[in-house]
């Protein structure tokens, strides 16, 4: 299973994770868009018999680990998630950059409002409307992951 | 496509066990506690990850240190010197205080305060959980860490810490939510407990009743309660009292002393039982 596909597959999301943990200035933090789980995505999308719920659960645990979350909480909701693209990938495939731009969106509001919820009861923490601007960002960052993972996919060939 | 009509395993029932799984985790991690291997290993694989990705910023400081002037480093070091000339001052008196201190508790038959060991580490700039407060620092379990060390910086209190790695752990500021501190009011000796509220600048002061004596611009320090903070160390400057008698409790906030936004150097402290030996 472990070929040269799967491991060019398994650097671009290397490369998601360093982006996602890279410190920002203080004023951008809340602005951060989810880089793994839109790689995740797009790889869901495009290949979704090599990347699917597994691999999202470790890559959602290496998070939780790596950014002091409650253990479990990521694998959960990226599980979710990746659940729901990869069952619908022909659907979601066939739709315009826009029309795709905008499911994103839908989805990284579910991811966030599962991640709220789950450290709402594990933390106690409050809603506080900030929370939801990664999905305003991903969104916008879709279109460049999008273009940006197709022509990497082209050049190497990944199916 | 490929595999369009494939035998593998059915999308739904990989989401089962996936869900299945966190769910194990998630209340594993909730309700264990302590530095076991398995956290300590898996804190330890991610430590590469971490170094990695606070690269960029180190490389950006060491280019904004080398671009220094002369006149730069010379003013700083001008600087420094006086306040190291000031700071021996101080701690030429406070040698002399500690020592009458304890001849006053040995004749008092109480037992004499020991220094404890200390460590200074360095906080990595990574992003964390944007819901809790904490930072990640560059020492682990090979430095001799372990859970729930205390953590203070130059000016007071800073938290303590939690997920202990081989060469990176966490520290959980005093200012989450999950957070309390036993202080007491340095005026009046009054004991109370400080939680933070999950805003980097504000704690609030829990269960105060509306007779107790507390003012605007007291001092809290620890009070030695708990166990996880040795006994004196600033934390927290009284900043807003609410006496409304309408409410059960007096709501008193308090701002942290240490500067919880720019940290970058902090020292990790043992507790006084062990390793009383060796101090360095």
């Amino acid at each position: 299973m472990i070929d040269r596909y799967s491991l060019l597959i398994a650097l671009s999301i290397f490369f998601a994770l360093i982006m996602a943990l890279m410190p920002l200035p203080f004023s951008f933090e809340p602005f951060r868009p989810d880089w793994v789980l839109l790689v995740l995505m797009y790889w869901s999308l495009a290949v979704p018999h090599r990347l699917n719920i597994g691999a999202a659960w470790v890559v959602g645990l290496l998070i939780d680990l790596a950014s002091g979350s409650p253990l479990g909480v990521n694998s959960l909701t990226f599980s979710i998630c990746i659940f729901v693209t990869a069952s619908n990938f022909q659907k979601i495939r066939n739709f315009s950059l826009w029309q795709q731009s905008l499911l994103i969106g839908l989805f990284l509001t579910l991811y966030h409002l599962m991640q709220f919820w789950l450290n709402h009861f594990l933390l106690g923490v409050y809603f506080n409307p900030q929370y939801l601007w990664p999905v305003a960002t991903g969104m916008v960052s879709w279109f460049w992951v999008f273009l940006l993972l197709r022509k990497y996919r082209r050049h190497f060939r990944i199916r | 496509m490929k595999l369009m009509f494939g035998r593998t395993v059915s999308l739904q029932l990989r989401l089962f066990v996936a869900v299945l799984l966190s769910i194990v985790l998630i209340v594993g991690d909730r309700y264990t506690q302590g530095g076991t291997i398995v956290r300590t290993t898996l804190n330890t694989l991610v430590s590469p990850l971490i170094y990695v990705a606070n690269l960029p910023y180190e490389l950006f400081s060491l280019g904004a240190k080398s671009l220094h002037t002369r006149e730069q480093l010379l003013t700083e070091n001008e600087a420094l010197k006086k306040k190291q000339m000031l700071q021996s001052e101080q701690l030429q008196q406070y040698q002399f205080l500690a020592r009458e201190n304890q001849k006053l508790r040995a004749l008092l038959g109480s037992s004499a305060k020991q220094s404890n060991r200390k460590i200074i580490a360095q906080v990595l700039s990574v992003h964390s959980n944007p819901y809790s407060h904490q930072v990640v620092i560059n020492r682990g379990t090979t430095d001799g860490l372990s859970e729930g060390q205390a953590v203070i910086d130059e000016m007071g209190v800073v938290g303590q810490l939690t997920k202990v790695g081989s060469t990176t752990s966490r520290v959980l500021l005093m200012t989450d939510t999950t957070h309390a501190t036993p202080v007491r009011i340095l005026r009046n000796d009054v004991r109370t407990v400080v939680e933070g509220i999950g805003k980097i600048n504000v704690v609030k002061l829990s269960h105060v009743p509306h007779s107790l004596d507390v003012r605007i611009g007291d001092v809290l320090v620890t009070s030695g309660l708990g166990g996880t903070f040795p006994e004196g160390y600033p934390v927290a400057v009284v900043t807003e009292i609410n006496r409304d008698e309408g409410r059960p409790f007096a709501q008193v906030f308090a701002e942290p002393i240490a500067q919880l936004d720019r940290i970058r150097l902090l020292v990790i402290l043992w507790r006084n039982q062990q390793e009383q030996t060796n101090d360095d």
